[in-house]
């Protein structure tokens, strides 16, 4: 199986023990970009990101480059980053979080230049106590050595940047609910139109909110030349990417790959990846992005890793986590484990999420335990319909925001793949895993 | 407010971090932190005084603690074990770990040890998946447990040879900012006129935006 030999853009780093050092930094290479950078005009930096053809890393994938240049019209005032990673089976940002501060710093820097704003907050989830410690090292670090604050390096640019703990809410990773927090708020995300960021957004002024790992794709960006990050991969979906990879696998664990030359059976079973999987079962079915995307059977697994790929196959690319899961998992059980998650994270704000988790949650629950009716199946169906009309992907929209729509991706997947299975729960009255 | 409930050092703290934002209620879950750092948990004292420091009601304060999971609006234990049961974890054999957990602890998840040592609970996705089942204790990362090893960290927290690493619960942030903004003030107030006029502009040019959801 063939792994590219695609340069480690974000991971570079991680080998070192005291990666997270600004020492390390400095001695690998750290701040150059960002010196680089303040040569260059604002507008030519971010034409290098947009060149660069970089997609947002944090779920969605909008392209970066198009974020910044929808607001190059009107000045933008904050800089926001994205780093409540909460989307279950995702941790690929925890770990740029602890091991590399500098350089998601060093991003906002260039980004926050390129944008010509003087205060960017970066927002990560409460939980990460040891990336608040270490980012906020970073930052003062950063201060010191002339990196952040007035007038960095002599350019006469400055920028002030805020570490900003959330508080344990799995909604704050939309970028609205996560606007409404650094408010000092619930997280209840806002009604697009109008409140799309880039137009009202923190303190209803104009907002880019971008991912932790694309702040930390843009220093290599800047010292590479954006034409160079647009050779990796291919068609839209450029460079490499972090996929965290969890579940029955030899070797569990994030990696860095460069985007669709890969697959997802590279990813899974190559030795120097996923090892293959655990315990001599066999694949059973995997999650390509996220707890929000629906399932694959392993007749997909040779999908190359691609945001249009997966895109065209009926579920996304998301998050960048992949579980995968055996022979030996109930899917029942995965599917309401998963929906049990969505109703507890359930903002409250619309009806269909609401109540249609809550609902779904309890069916599943019932004929996991043995309490199901044959009916049940068409019952959740029905339900999934009221939340996402058609239960189709990409799903149809009834909420404020995707937190509604991505409820029915596990249920839908395990009734359509696995119907069997939920009738055999229903007639044997339990589990047959147990 | 005649007595202060946060300490002269955190008072101090506090009125740091809402200088940092452009509007003080932006420091309202910060100083929750800050408040839980003190007493392990969201006193009606302290939102109280909160709410005089960002200039919300207490209520305000109250009503945007409860959505979060970390804000404790009750009383909880020294240490907060979080056991995560989401799919990487459930995959993982997390529930099998809850269980035994909640029988060492003889606490269902939620509940708080009489001795007030332990609170238990089962907790969404904690991002750290590739170590499972994946437990927390006051938000640091005690690896993947099993149920042996968790009786042994149960034992090594009585102790107190974690400390180190696990300080008491409501100390989220060991690290203090130490500067303040640097922007210049002018810099900053000719930008936030420049966005004024051109938001006066664009409100002048389009349909006011509505800010219900209709």
């Amino acid at each position: 199986m063939a792994i590219t030999d695609a340069p480690k853009i974000v991971t570079a780093r991680l080998g070192y023990t005291d990666s997270h050092t600004l020492e390390r930094y400095l001695a690998t290479g750290g701040y150059e970009g960002l010196r680089k950078a303040l040569t260059m005009t604002p507008e030519a930096v971010a034409h290098e990101v947009d060149t660069a053809s970089l997609l947002g890393r944090g779920g969605a994938g909008f392209p970066a480059g198009r974020k910044w240049s929808m607001l190059r019209k009107t000045a933008i005032t904050y800089l926001v980053v994205n780093g409540d990673e909460s989307e279950p089976a995702t941790f690929k940002d925890h770990l740029l979080i602890e091991r590399d501060p500098h350089q998601i710093l060093e991003g906002v820097l260039i980004s926050a230049y390129a944008l010509q704003v003087t205060q960017a907050f970066i927002y990560l989830r409460g939980e990460f106590a040891l990336g608040l410690e270490r980012l906020q090292e970073a930052v003062n670090d950063a201060y010191a050595h002339g990196a952040v604050g007035a007038d960095i390096f002599g350019s006469g640019f400055s920028l002030d940047v805020v570490v900003h703990p959330g508080a344990g809410a799995y909604i704050c990773g939309e970028e609205t609910a996560l606007l409404e927090s650094l408010e000092g708020k619930r997280g209840f995300p806002r009604i697009k139109p109008p409140f799309f960021p880039a137009v009202y957004g923190l303190y209803n002024e104009p907002t880019v909110v971008n991912n932790v790992e694309t702040m930390a794709n843009i220093p290599w960006i800047i010292t590479n030349g954006g034409a160079a990050f647009a050779a990796l991969g291919a068609g839209r979906s450029a460079g490499t990417r972090l996929f965290a990879l969890a579940g029955h696998v030899r070797n569990p664990g994030t990696y860095e790959l460069e985007m669709v030359k890969t697959t997802f059976r590279d990813l899974i079973y190559a030795p120097v990846l996923g090892g293959g999987i655990t315990g001599g079962n066999t694949l059973k079915a995997f999650i390509p992005g996220g707890v929000s995307a629906p399932w694959f059977g392993p007749d997909k697994v040779d999908l190359p890793l691609g945001q249009d790929e997966v895109g065209e196959a009926g579920s996304m690319l998301g998050s960048g986590s992949v579980v995968v899961m055996d022979s030996s998992t109930c899917m029942v059980r995965a599917a309401w484990r998963i929906t049990k998650f969505f109703a507890r994270e359930s903002c409250g704000q619309c009806t269909p999420c609401r109540e249609g988790a809550g609902w779904l949650e309890r069916i599943m629950y019932r004929i996991e335990n043995g309490d199901g009716r044959e009916e049940d199946l068409d019952l959740l169906m029905d339900l999934c319909d009221n939340i996402s009309p058609g239960v189709a992907w990409p799903p149809q929209q009834t909420t404020i925001c995707v937190l509604g729509p991505s409820i029915p991706s596990s249920i839908a997947s395990g009734i359509r793949m696995f119907r069997d299975e939920f009738l055999v729960h229903v007639k044997d009255g339990g589990c047959p895993f147990d | 407010m005649s007595e202060r409930h946060l300490s002269a050092d955190l008072l101090a703290q506090a009125k740091s971090v809402v200088a940092l934002y452009p509007e003080p209620r932006s420091a309202l879950i910060p100083l929750c932190h800050l408040a839980q750092e003190q007493d392990g948990w969201l006193r009606p004292e302290a939102m109280s005084e909160i709410a005089e420091l960002v200039g919300v009601t207490p209520a305000e304060v109250r009503g945007t603690a409860t959505f979060y999971d970390m804000l404790h609006t009750e009383p909880v234990g020294t240490y907060v074990i979080a056991v995560c049961t989401n799919i990487a974890c459930l995959l993982g054999g997390a529930q099998e770990l809850l269980e035994h957990a909640s029988s060492s602890l003889g606490v269902r998840a939620g509940g708080t040890t009489p001795d007030g040592v332990f609170t238990l609970e089962e907790s969404e996705c904690l991002a750290d998946c590739d170590r499972t089942p994946c437990v927390q204790v006051n938000h640091r990362y005690v690896g993947a447990q099993t149920p042996q090893s968790f009786d042994q960290l149960l034992d090594d927290l009585r102790t107190g040879s974690l400390s180190d690493t696990v300080p008491p619960h409501g100390t989220l942030v060991r690290v203090r900012r130490t500067v303040g903004l640097t922007a210049e003030k002018e810099a900053v107030a000719a930008e936030r006129a420049a966005m004024a006029e051109a938001q006066a502009t664009r409100a002048s040019a389009a349909k006011p935006p509505s800010g219900t959801a209709s």
